[in-house]
């Protein structure tokens, strides 16, 4: 890289080993984490998405195939593994524009606020694979 | 505070801004959904589905979540490999191949909404 910025030796915490064997995160840090974590598989969890949604819309035919398919077992996963992505993301996000405005910083409200995160992306997946199956 | 030394790169307001605006746009429609999914009382059938997506303001509304998403997937993706993959050839090869797949959703999308 160009050597024009100022050399800055300010600690960084992003090594996956780390992460996963050395470091034992608080709660608030495994709200973060997942945060990244569910990102990446909705990222690649989008293209599945729009093969169903193609599918489903074509015809008759291809609505009752997207249906079959994903009364299988390992879909019916994989979807869950998805819906709970897309749920943790979206609370995590509500939770972090919050912070953004010094709203629940300090550490006991962001305790709070990170189980609250936990809970409602649980509770909001069982509802939505409840209402999908 | 430390000195910044002007390099003409940009410092990311604009990504940050645009992350979280996308982010709201997309959690109005998630609730909309989710409202409509709630009121789904026997099982879906074909023709209520295809309805719903005939409508022009669904459409419209899944368009600008779709366009919302693919802003807000570059950004977080971007993010992500500036973090770990440091060599900058395979970091640039691999934004390149995001940028790709981001377009390939888009317009896959325009195509299943528009058929």
């Amino acid at each position: 890289m160009a050597p024009a910025a100022v050399k800055k030796n300010r600690p960084k915490y992003l090594s996956l080993r780390a992460l996963l064997f050395e470091i034992r995160l608080p709660i608030t840090g495994w709200v973060s984490i997942l945060h990244r974590i569910s990102g990446v598989l909705l990222f690649f969890g989008t293209l599945w998405m729009l093969w169903l949604l193609d599918r489903s819309l074509e015809s008759e035919a291809g609505f009752e195939a997207v249906r079959h398919y994903t009364a299988l077992g390992p879909v019916k996963l994989g979807l869950l593994v998805l819906a709970w992505a897309y749920s943790h993301h979206l609370c995590a996000g509500i939770r972090f524009l919050f912070l953004d405005l010094d709203r629940g910083a300090d550490r006991e409200t962001a305790r709070r606020t990170s189980v609250i995160v936990f809970a409602a992306s649980f509770a909001l997946t069982a509802w939505l694979g409840w209402k999908l199956w | 505070m430390s000195a910044r030394v002007v390099t003409g790169a940009r410092y990311g307001l604009r990504d940050w801004l645009a992350q979280r605006i996308t982010a709201a746009i997309m959690a109005v429609y998630t609730l909309i959904v989710l409202v409509s999914v709630s009121r789904w009382g026997e099982p879906l059938g074909y023709a209520v589905w295809r309805e719903l997506f005939a409508q022009g303001w669904m459409r419209v509304a899944t368009l600008v979540f779709a366009a919302s998403l693919a802003w807000h997937l570059w950004v977080g993706v971007r993010d992500i490999l500036m973090d770990y993959v440091k060599p900058d050839g395979l970091r640039l090869a691999l934004h390149a191949l995001v940028l790709l797949l981001i377009a390939f959703y888009l317009g896959w999308t325009v195509e299943i909404l528009w058929r």
